[in-house]
């Protein structure tokens, strides 16, 4: 697999037609600063500090780091929810801040954190919004209407995807958390994105359903070549799961490559300041993190 | 959505039928028909039953029910967009604001003029506009204001319009000001049909473009972030919503004063019916607001007849209760 993303890595990104995608990687960031405008007392504070990175087309980028250290911002950026004080963000070739907010919502998809919902949105409304980037463009009645045919049957298929389809008709509010969670990423597949940008999609999800979205994600980068950059806390589904890993901390990049050379303990105790355990997954031969046990610190 | 409209004749016809004076839904009929025949509704008769129905009733009826489509259809986009449930022109103090706005250009003199018609919705719009962008700023310093935070927002701007109309008030003329109350209770007053043509041309305008926005209202339902994630281009939509929501409600307010509850209590029945989605909550709550806007008119005609109680006494009365109600009893649905 490293080979793979070796060759890849290695071309430039050129300055060729927007048109052919192939040359460029799926997000090349350059030197990326952001701060939220001044409201509150760190008005002064970079939330991002000059981030470089580049995300090869069908890779699985994982972005880990502690509490605060600007992953979710990086992935806002990413989506152009956000957008950064200073660099510059290219999505496949395009600058991003050039593009319009429905050209983008074409190419990526979002997984928000889960919030709570206030109005009573069947699962079926909700997955269908995620064509409304596909809707007309440039008439001033642009948005009005229904979805076409096409649209539901994306929809449709997105749900069977996540495995939704039985609670298609009730309220979104009603589900439980790992439900809502898979709502979103079907959400997410129904823009038919090039890129899945996916905030904690594990967070409030059983064992099951973690194994199930871990390798749904791998099996749409290899039949799709979809691009994914996951944000987690979780270092070893990131560590078995992604292709690549970043590790930021306040705002800036730690460490960017294979899942080998980022899970080391030393560079995790310097971020996470703890002390961990890494070895190697008896399956994959990948990295694994434990935690210290209580032998550890009482025994030894 | 047939059924509805249909109801919405029904009740017409039967708020045709009450008054002062009940006239037998044969005699409405045949003055319809005479009208019909006469090809004419205004004048050219002087049958004191043909007087009362098309130049008292009908364009009265006709106001309420354009009133209530409007404040209505506001409700459910603020509602939207502030993802509030409690959301409404007159608890956000929209209303006052517009009221104020109209109580202004009173006091300016051209509520004395032949422009009335014109300036009154014009200040109307600029005082609920003015209102709005308050409500809004401080909704957006926080990433979403608590509902509890956004009505107390409300009350205090409508504390703060209140006093300065009052003080307009107290500075006009008796006369003046005894209008100017009344006004401002929410009274439904007969319109010739020119001011209702032209109001329903304007309404119609801010209407229509903002049913243009039902999909897009789905999507910022659903907040303000996930909204950029689908594409929409959140910092023109909200511009354009507020504004639209402005425009009616200061055209609204300029002609019937201060209506208050149907922007919240209609599309929060209705939704229960429709569920979430705008493109059938939208024309569903605007049809059901017109019909119960023309329905509390009619009992605020005819509960003390003769005489006549503002209309937004009766609004009140029904809608204030309920608040209390979802406030109490749903918190599970709201907080």
């Amino acid at each position: 697999m490293s080979e793979l993303f070796d060759s890849r890595s290695t071309r430039a990104a050129g300055v060729g037609s927007v048109g052919v995608l192939q040359p460029y990687p799926a997000y090349d960031v350059q030197s990326v600063r952001f701060r939220y405008r001044s409201r509150g007392s760190d008005a002064t504070r970079w939330i991002l500090e000059g981030i470089s990175l580049r995300v090869q087309k069908g890779e699985v980028l994982g972005v880990v780091g502690p509490n605060g250290s600007g992953k979710t911002s990086l992935l806002k950026v990413l989506a152009r929810v956000l957008t950064p004080q200073e660099g510059r963000v290219s999505l496949f070739g395009q600058n991003l801040a050039s593009m319009t907010q429905q050209d983008v919502a074409c190419v990526a998809g979002v997984v928000p954190q889960d919030t709570q919902q206030l109005f009573p949105f069947t699962v079926a409304e909700t997955v269908i919004m995620g064509r409304f980037p596909h809707r007309p463009r440039g008439r001033w009645t642009g948005g009005f209407g229904w979805e076409s045919h096409q649209d539901i049957a994306i929809a449709e298929q997105a749900m069977a995807t996540m495995d939704i389809g039985h609670v298609a008709h009730r309220v979104v509010t009603d589900l439980s958390g790992g439900e809502r969670q898979r709502v979103l990423i079907a959400r997410a597949l129904a823009q038919t994105p090039k890129v899945l940008l996916l905030d904690e999609p594990t967070a409030f999800l059983d064992l099951q359903h973690q194994v199930e979205i871990c390798s749904l994600l791998r099996r749409l980068k290899e039949t799709h070549g979809l691009t994914v950059v996951l944000v987690s806390h979780d270092l070893n589904l990131v560590g078995q799961y992604c292709d690549r890993i970043l590790l930021l901390d306040n705002g800036q990049v730690v460490r960017h490559g294979y899942p080998e050379e980022v899970i080391e303990p030393d560079v995790l105790e310097a971020v996470y300041r703890c002390r961990v355990l890494v070895d190697r997954h008896p399956v994959s031969g990948l990295p694994r993190v434990t935690l210290p046990g209580r032998q550890l610190s009482g025994g030894t | 959505m047939g059924i509805l409209a249909f109801t919405a004749m029904a009740v017409c016809v039967i708020c045709l039928h009450f008054g002062a004076q009940p006239i037998a839904y044969g005699e409405i009929l045949r003055v319809f028909i005479d009208a019909i025949s006469r090809k004419e509704i205004d004048g050219g008769t002087s049958d004191v039953v043909d007087v009362i129905l098309l130049q008292v009733r009908l364009p009265r009826i006709l106001l309420g029910f354009l009133v209530g489509c409007s404040l209505a259809s506001v409700g459910v986009a603020l509602q939207a967009l502030l993802r509030n449930p409690l959301a409404d022109p007159y608890v956000l103090g929209v209303s006052s604001g517009a009221a104020l706005g109209a109580a202004v250009g009173v006091l300016l003199g051209a509520g004395t003029t032949f422009l009335a018609e014109t300036t009154l919705p014009v200040c109307g719009f600029a005082g609920g506009l003015l209102a709005l962008v308050i409500v809004y700023r401080m909704a957006a310093s926080y990433e979403q204001l608590p509902i509890h935070s956004l009505l107390l927002t409300g009350v205090i701007l409508n504390a703060i319009f209140s006093a300065l109309i009052m003080f307009i008030t107290s500075i006009l003329e008796p006369n003046r000001s005894y209008g100017m109350m009344a006004w401002l209770m929410g009274t439904l007053t007969a319109p010739t049909y020119g001011g209702l043509v032209g109001l329903a041309v304007y309404l119609s305008i801010g209407l229509v473009l903002l049913f243009v926005q039902m999909r897009a209202l789905n999507v910022l339902a659903l907040g303000e972030e996930v909204a950029r994630t689908l594409g929409v281009d959140t910092e023109r939509a909200k511009r354009s919503i507020f504004i639209l929501a402005a425009l009616v409600t200061g055209a609204v307010v300029s002609v019937s004063g201060m209506i208050g509850f149907i922007g919240m209590v209609v599309p929060h029945a209705v939704r229960l019916v429709t569920g979430a989605d705008h493109r059938l909550l939208l024309p569903a709550s605007a049809l059901v607001g017109g019909t119960f806007l023309m329905g509390s008119d009619t009992i605020a005609r005819t509960m003390i007849s003769p005489a006549e109680i503002p209309v937004g006494i009766i609004t009140a009365l029904a809608g204030g209760p309920f608040f209390v109600y979802l406030l109490l009893w749903r918190k599970d649905r709201l907080a």
